[in-house]
Formats: structure tokens, C-alpha cells, sequence
């Protein structure tokens, strides 16, 4: 037994060290942006999962906001059958864009009804396109948006509740440190400021206002309301795979406890005779 | 893992109860550990099903308004061409006829149809899986005037059955239903 | 391989053999694989004294297996052309039935296999492994980490996200150092001008080979393995019978409950975590015209990373004549770290294999395993950024060089002089001996 804890102990304190020391370059990997605040989200934890009508109002925001400006090219009408809505409420909500079908027996393409197996319709035909239209900036594809970014929820709450009229004093500092005098501050054109973004100056419009959508639920539209959902929606869009994942993995996890530990009893009788 | 028949097993010196116990716990190791591994190959098994993209195009929708009587129409569905004849009544008429005729897989007409007007049949010839001819006009339609396979010389009526060739079974009636008087939907 | 001398009575209790033993031994006088298999896998005389660091070789050719497979369902997928590759993951991210499973199984699976080679090497290096008579065995090992590297760089340009592509871009143009024919090589392994769709082809083509060519040299490891038996944590030869036992039931079992361990905190990660060990803006498509703010590679390649950046012009003190370029000089100190793991066998030529006799050659250990870690750390963040928010002189690119220097210094200076003057404890007579002794301790 001697030659065994001793080692078990030590095996276990360096697995932790190394672990931890993973964990540790990992967080500090992307030490420059500023790490956004911790929400509470419904889909954290070992048993979350997506409050379905913070992502159906999430939806709305996105159709009548975002959809405007930024693609979900992952992301097919079909798929809407996880947010609780049936077949023909994803028939209906799928032929209220326009796709382009074809070609016909002419060979010429022609403009259809979208349905269900259809992926979100882009907002543009192209990345040129969209780039004229937005003062030269790229609006991203939102289909992984949560996991392409550190701490990707937390983030993109911030991002849209963190606009502000004009940047505080203490952005006017020039490389040195210096401040800048108000004759000398120069605002970029077209830009907004937004606390959360790297650099502070943002592309994007504002997107959400008060009550800039009506939701069906009767949910006062607040600005940080409207953030929450979305963010649950898009949260959803990235990681539709997110509940069925963790309900599996508390079984798969439970099982493997179990198997270990008649292994560890097997273990035990069969080297008892050595010692 | 099967220890326990072969191999130097080492004596147990506390006697046969903890050889009994020892026994217990490997069959039942052994047993728990084959059902996880089974169970985990599940998903890679599941994995070449077909995916929920590839299902969720398993059957279509067709506006059948513009189609005139008597014009064939093909469509491809999971894969497949399949053929829609809107029957004028003189080849129902024939069709019917032909149902107490001698044929290698008998079938009564009104059993391949929901409307008589509209036949719906794959078009994948049962013999070695050509595509018969006769959907366009002036292709050849064979002796019963429905279609013809040109790659073995099957000859189907009005009703798509096979009438003279060496096809075993009838064109196949796939899984359809009318949503409405205009709308047809496949699979 | 055992050659048979006639053909072998099948044993049964009832003296009549089974159908199923009658066709093992017609099998076995033609080809004795399982007579191979009995002596290799069942009898195989194992020191009775392994501890746990024992576990993490067979754990490594496991995880290596549960990569292949996820790897071959996965290429049933995938489509390698730089219009598709991100889309297609995505699908079977969305689409494909499981596919979110095997696929971060995959992912992790990768980052797994080298935390488990990593604690294999380290236990080699601290037991003294590398000696003789298992040199061999040991530089088959190296072998297999290089094609391991070479493995999971290309599967990580696979998804053709941005790290992806910046990654692949970083460290092909690392052959550019290389004098006169740098250029050239990188075109060619490129396949055109810039890291693009023929490149995602090869990577795609070679990570599908690479891990069949690891299992064979892991044939050869073993087979390496196999002549002298496992090293033990006394480093010292087993002298009679007395001191092993049979692999089988004895290290059977206690791998596998190893394996359950491992198994549970693998699938905590690609249950719970899948996406903590990978860097975010892989999920954003390759974009050739915009570099992110900072590129790194997956944590197992962070300390070779910090090794390359670490490394300053090689000049003449105080002539500035610059006698070679800090980016060749990087690459070479890259994979001299690598390579000097081959000359570890005459670097440290003390006779005592294992550190638990050798006082200051563990501590030192020790440290080396720390500076390892800070190298990731180092690795992972921008070399002029501070280490220490309130010191601002002290930045990463000089923990950086401390710790490069540590690196090669462990080996190339420490290694011979501890070999050469390190008082060693004494070591035990056999490996049975202290086993008797430590129960006589204890009471039992």
C-alpha cells in the first residue's frame, strides 16, 4: 500500500497543477479585450438550458433588428422547431422571405416562397454588397458569434447595452498616456461609442431602442431586455446542441462513476494477494 | 478481460468467499464496461444515417395547377426522378381496362392511384434500375403506350405496369398525399 | 515471435477441445499469433512495482485509437476546399446525427492524447527511462511526438477558421528561414502563392495518413518495449522472478481504471467545457485579407511558440555584426528543443536511472517541468505585454528567454554535471526488497 497512495497523492497533485496550469494560459491567452461583466444566463451550469420564451422574443429581436444587417447562415427555418414553434408556424415564418429557386425547365432562376429546409435568408447577396451598404464595415454572420468571441454571451450583452453618447474623459489619451486637449480630439466618422468594444469605436448603429420591438408576450421591450434575449437567441444559434449535450453528458459522467468504481474494487481484490 | 479460465490467475490466499466475491466484481465490470462500449458506438453508428438536413428534404411540395391533361411531368425526390401523368380520361379508360389482363405482377388500376386523373410513379425501372423513356413526347412509349425502358426492353401501360420485358414488378407508387386540390406532397 | 514445434494439444477439462479452441490452434501452428498474443499481452513478466505514472502509455495509444475512429466519421463529412471546409463542420456540428459529439470528442481528443504524452515523457524523463538499454525505445518515442505535432497541426487547419489559416500561415512560412531555398520550400508546400485551396488539400490528405504511420511506430515502441521489460520507479534491473508479476490481471485492470479516471474527466470536457481548450476566433471563417489581433496555437504547441519568439538576433557582443537572424535562429532553437530530447541518453550518462536516488536532479526536475509551464503561459501572450501589471520593464519576452534558457540549459549544462558529481542515494537491492521492507514499516 505504501508504494501506492504516496504515488496516487502525487499523481493527482501534478494532473491538478498541469490542469490548472492548461487553464490558466488558456484564460490569459486573450488578456487585451476587456472581460465583459458575468450575466446570469439560463443555459450556464450543468443543467441549464434555453429559457424557450427569452429565445422566441430572442427571435423576434433578431427578425425585426439584426436581420437587417447581419446574416444566420447556419442556421435553417427548420431548426426553429427547438424554439417550440410547430410545423405550420415554420411554414409561415419561412415564406415571409424570398429565395431564389431554379433553374426551370427554360433554365431561367425565379423567386420563391422560402421554406422550411431553407437557411436564413442573407441580408445581402455578397460580402461586397454589405460592405457598401454599411459605410465599408462587414457585418458579421451571428451563426457562431457566441463562441467566436471570450466569454461570447457575457460579450454581446455588453456590446449592446454599453453604447454611450460620447466617450469619457479618459479615452482622450494619446499613445503616451497624454490627454488631449478638446481642440485636438478627432471622433472617426460614422463611428459610435460603445464601452465594451476594443478601441471603443464601433461601426455598428445602435441597434436596440425602447420598445423598438413589441413583444407578443406583453414583456416590456427595455433596452437590456431586448440584449438578454437575443443574446439567449444567438446563444441557441451557435449551440443548438447545447441541451441534449449536457443532458447527455450528466449520464455519460454518472455511468463512467459507476464503472470506475467497480474497476477500482476490481483492482483492489486482484492486487490484494501481492501485498 | 476473460481472466478468470486462462492465464496464471494468482492464488487467492483468503479462500474461495473472496474468490467468489473477486468473480462477482469482474463479471460485473465486464459486463457494465461491453455495455458502455456498446453504447458508445452508438452515436458513430448513428452518424451515417441520414442527417436532419438530408430528412428534412425527404419529401416535397408541388403546385400541380399548371400541369394540363395528359402532359407527364418529372420531379427529383430524394434522389430520384419521379413521373406525374395527369391521365386524360381515354387512357383511364384503358388502363382500367387492362386490369384483368395476364401480367407479371397483377395490379387493378384504382390500387395505384388516390385520383384517377393522377398517376404518380418513381421512375426508376424494378429490373436493374434504369429510368424508363415516355415522359417527353416522341420518346418511345412501348406496345401499351405508357413507358419503355431501353436498357432491357420493359414495357409498362397506362398504369405503369409492366406488360412485356424482363421487369419483375410494376413501376413503384411512392408515398403521396393531396394537401389541397392544387398541392401534391411527396414522400 | 515464438516459432511453434508441433501442433499444440487443445486443453479443455473434458479432454475433447472446443470448436473455438480447435480453431485457435489450427490458426496458431500456422501463424502464432496467439501464442504471441499470451506471451506479450497475458504472461508478459511486468515489474511488480509500477506506480501510476505507468498508466499514461497505454492510456496514449487508447486516446490515439478513440482518434481515429471519431477522425474516420468525421472525414465522411467533411469536405476539404477552402469554399466548404467551415460549412461543412458546421453541419456536422448541426446536422449530421451526433456529430456535435464525435466531433468535440475529436477536438479534445487531440488536446487529451498530448496531455498524456506530455505526463508519459515527463515520467521517462524523471525514471530515468531514456538509458540503457532503452534508448531505442526512447527515440521512438520522440518519433512520435514529432508526427504528432505535424498530426494536429494540419487537422487544425481542417475547419479553415481564422486560427486556422493564420496558424497554417505562421508556421509554413517558418521554412522561409531556412537559407536560399526557404522560398522555394514554402511555395511548394503551399501549393501556390499563399496558404489556400491546395494546402487545406495536402493537410487534409496527410492528417488522414499521419496517424496510421504513428500506430506502426508505436508497433515498433513497443515492440522496442517488450525486449527489456518496463523501467520501474527505482530504476533498478529486475534481478529474479520474485520481482515481476504478469501484465495480466495485475496492470490490465489497474490501466483500465486509469483509463475510467481519465475517461471521466476527458468527457467533463466534452460534455461541460468542449470549447474551453480552443481558441474563440477559430469559429470565425478563414479571412486572408484580416489578421487577428494575435495568433496562437492550440496550448500543446505554446511552449515551442514562446521557444521561436524568445530568441533574439545571434550577434557578435558589442560589433553588431549580426551572425544570424533572430527568425532562423528561432526556428532552429524551436526544434532543437525537440531534438535534444535524442541526445538525452549521453547528456545524462549517471548510472542511476531513477530520480527518487538522486536528490538535486529532482528538484531540478521539478523546475523544468514548471518552466515547461510558464513557457505555455509565455507562449500564449504577446511578447511585449507586461508580466506583472505593476512592473512594466519585466515583459514576457524576458520570463520568455529566462525560461528558453533554462530549457537548454537543463539539458546541455545540468544534465552532464549532475550526472558526473551528484551524490546518489543508495540504491535497494532488488525491486522485491524495499516492498519488505516498506511492510515491516508499517506494521502489516
Amino acid at each position: 500500500m505504501t508504494t501506492i497512495n504516496p504515488a496516487c497523492r502525487a499523481l493527482t497533485l501534478a494532473l491538478g497543477a498541469l490542469v490548472l496550469g492548461i487553464a490558466f494560459a488558456a484564460a490569459t491567452s486573450a488578456s487585451e479585450a476587456p472581460k465583459p461583466k458575468a450575466q446570469d444566463w439560463s443555459f450556464q451550469g450543468l443543467f441549464g438550458t434555453f429559457d424557450r420564451a427569452a429565445q422566441q422574443r430572442g427571435f423576434q429581436v433578431y427578425k425585426e433588428v439584426c436581420s437587417g444587417c447581419h446574416s444566420l447562415n447556419q442556421v435553417a427555418y427548420r431548426n426553429l422547431a427547438a424554439l417550440g414553434y410547430n410545423e405550420d408556424q415554420i411554414k409561415a415564418i419561412a415564406a415571409t422571405v424570398e429565395m431564389q429557386g431554379g433553374p426551370n425547365d427554360e433554365g431561367e432562376m425565379f423567386i420563391r416562397k422560402g421554406k422550411p429546409f431553407d437557411k436564413f435568408k442573407n441580408p445581402f447577396p455578397n460580402e461586397n454588397a454589405a460592405r457598401a451598404a454599411n459605410n465599408g464595415a462587414y457585418p458579421p454572420d451571428l451563426s457562431v458569434i457566441t463562441k467566436a468571441k471570450p466569454h461570447g454571451s457575457d460579450y454581446l450583452y455588453a456590446l449592446l447595452t454599453n453604447y454611450k453618447e460620447k466617450p469619457p474623459e479618459s479615452y482622450w489619451v494619446d499613445n503616451d498616456g497624454k490627454p488631449i486637449p478638446p481642440a485636438k480630439r478627432k471622433w472617426p466618422e460614422g463611428m459610435f461609442y460603445n464601452a465594451a468594444f476594443t478601441g471603443g469605436a464601433i461601426a455598428m448603429v445602435p441597434p436596440l431602442a425602447a420598445e423598438a420591438v413589441a413583444y407578443q408576450d406583453g414583456t416590456k421591450a427595455t433596452v437590456a431586455q431586448m440584449a438578454k434575449d437575443v443574446t439567449t437567441f444567438l446563444a441557441w444559434a451557435a449551440e443548438p446542441e447545447l441541451e441534449e449535450r449536457k443532458s447527455m453528458g450528466r449520464k455519460v459522467i454518472l455511468f463512467l462513476l459507476a464503472l470506475t468504481a467497480l474497476m477500482y474494487a476490481l483492482k483492489r481484490k486482484i492486487w490484494a494477494d501481492l501485498h | 478481460m476473460s481472466q478468470t479460465t486462462e492465464g496464471p490467475t494468482p492464488q487467492d490466499p483468503a479462500g474461495d468467499d473472496s474468490q467468489t466475491r473477486r468473480d462477482f466484481l469482474t463479471l460485473a465490470t465486464v459486463t457494465v464496461g461491453v455495455a458502455g462500449a456498446g453504447l458508445a458506438v452508438w452515436p458513430l453508428v448513428d452518424s451515417m444515417n441520414p442527417a436532419a438536413d438530408t430528412l428534412a428534404l425527404s419529401s416535397i411540395e408541388l403546385d400541380i395547377k399548371p400541369i394540363q391533361p395528359g402532359q407527364r411531368v418529372t420531379v427529383k425526390w430524394r434522389g430520384k426522378p419521379v413521373f406525374i401523368d395527369r391521365r386524360t380520361p381515354e387512357r383511364i379508360k384503358k388502363a382500367r381496362a387492362d386490369d384483368g389482363a395476364k401480367m407479371p405482377d397483377p395490379q387493378a388500376d384504382k390500387d395505384r392511384v388516390k385520383k384517377a386523373e393522377w398517376l404518380v410513379l418513381i421512375g426508376i425501372c424494378p429490373h436493374l434500375g434504369c429510368v424508363p423513356l415516355g415522359q417527353k413526347s416522341g420518346q418511345p412509349r412501348g406496345e401499351f403506350g405508357g413507358w419503355y425502358c431501353p436498357c432491357h426492353g420493359s414495357h409498362y401501360d397506362f398504369s405503369g405496369r409492366i406488360r412485356k420485358g424482363p421487369s419483375p414488378k410494376n413501376l413503384q407508387v411512392p408515398e403521396y398525399k393531396f394537401l389541397n386540390e392544387t398541392t401534391l406532397l411527396i414522400g | 515471435m515464438t516459432a511453434p514445434s508441433e501442433p499444440p494439444q487443445a486443453s479443455s477439462t473434458d479432454g475433447k477441445p472446443g470448436i473455438i479452441e480447435q480453431a485457435k490452434d489450427w490458426i496458431d501452428y500456422r501463424m502464432p499469433i496467439f501464442t504471441f498474443m499470451e506471451h506479450e499481452l497475458n504472461e508478459y513478466p511486468t515489474p511488480k512495482n509500477l506506480n501510476y505514472w505507468w498508466n499514461f502509455g497505454s492510456l496514449a495509444g487508447i486516446v490515439l485509437v478513440i482518434l481515429i475512429v471519431t477522425g474516420i466519421v468525421l472525414a465522411m463529412n467533411y469536405t476539404p476546399h477552402v469554399d466548404h471546409a467551415f460549412d461543412s463542420v458546421e453541419r456536422i456540428m448541426r446536422d449530421v446525427n451526433y456529430g456535435w459529439l464525435i466531433r468535440y470528442v475529436h477536438m479534445n481528443g487531440a488536446s487529451m492524447f498530448f496531455l498524456v504524452v506530455y505526463i508519459h515523457i515527463f515520467r521517462g524523463l524523471y525514471f530515468g527511462s531514456f538509458k540503457p538499454p532503452r534508448e531505442l525505445l526512447w527515440w521512438l518515442g520522440i518519433v512520435i511526438l514529432l508526427l504528432m505535432m505535424m498530426t494536429a497541426f494540419m487537422g487544425y487547419v481542417l475547419p479553415w477558421g481564422q486560427m486556422s489559416f493564420w496558424g497554417a500561415t505562421v508556421i509554413t512560412n517558418l521554412f522561409s528561414a531556412i537559407p536560399w531555398i526557404g522560398d522555394a520550400i514554402v511555395t511548394w508546400l503551399w501549393g501556390g502563392f499563399a496558404v489556400d485551396n491546395p494546402t487545406l488539400q495536402r493537410f487534409y490528405s496527410l492528417h488522414y495518413l499521419l496517424p496510421f504511420v504513428i500506430v506502426g511506430v508505436i508497433f515498433l515502441h513497443l515492440w522496442a518495449l517488450h525486449v527489456h521489460g518496463s523501467n520501474n520507479p527505482l530504476g533498478i534491473d529486475r534481478e529474479s522472478a520474485k520481482d515481476s508479476i504478469p501484465f495480466h490481471p495485475y496492470y490490465t485492470i489497474k490501466d483500465l481504471f486509469g483509463l475510467g479516471v481519465f475517461l471521466i474527466f476527458f468527457m467533463g470536457i466534452v460534455f461541460f467545457a468542449p470549447n474551453a481548450l480552443g481558441e474563440p476566433e477559430n469559429y470565425l471563417p478563414a479571412n486572408p485579407l484580416q489578421t487577428p489581433a494575435e495568433i496562437v496555437p492550440e496550448w500543446y504547441l505554446l511552449p515551442y511558440y514562446a521557444i521561436l519568439r524568445s530568441v533574439p538576433d545571434i550577434a557578435i557582443p558589442f560589433t553588431g555584426i549580426v551572425l544570424m537572424k533572430a527568425k532562423l535562429a528561432g526556428v532552429i532553437a524551436m526544434f532543437g528543443s525537440i531534438l535534444i530530447l535524442f541526445a538525452l541518453p549521453w547528456l545524462d550518462f549517471s548510472p542511476v536511472r531513477s530520480a527518487r536516488f538522486r536528490p538535486i536532479t529532482k528538484q531540478l526536475f521539478w523546475v523544468f517541468v514548471v518552466v515547461c509551464i510558464v513557457l505555455g503561459k509565455v507562449g500564449a501572450n504577446p511578447p511585449n505585454l507586461a508580466v506583472f501589471s505593476g512592473i512594466e520593464g519585466f515583459k514576457y519576452i524576458h520570463l520568455g528567454q529566462i525560461a528558453t534558457t533554462y530549457y537548454f540549459a537543463y539539458f546541455l549544462v545540468l544534465m552532464p554535471l549532475l550526472a558526473k558529481f551528484e551524490p546518489t542515494r543508495p540504491l535497494p537491492q532488488s525491486i522485491s526488497e524495499p516492498v519488505l521492507r516498506d511492510r515491516d514499516e508499517s506494521g502489516e
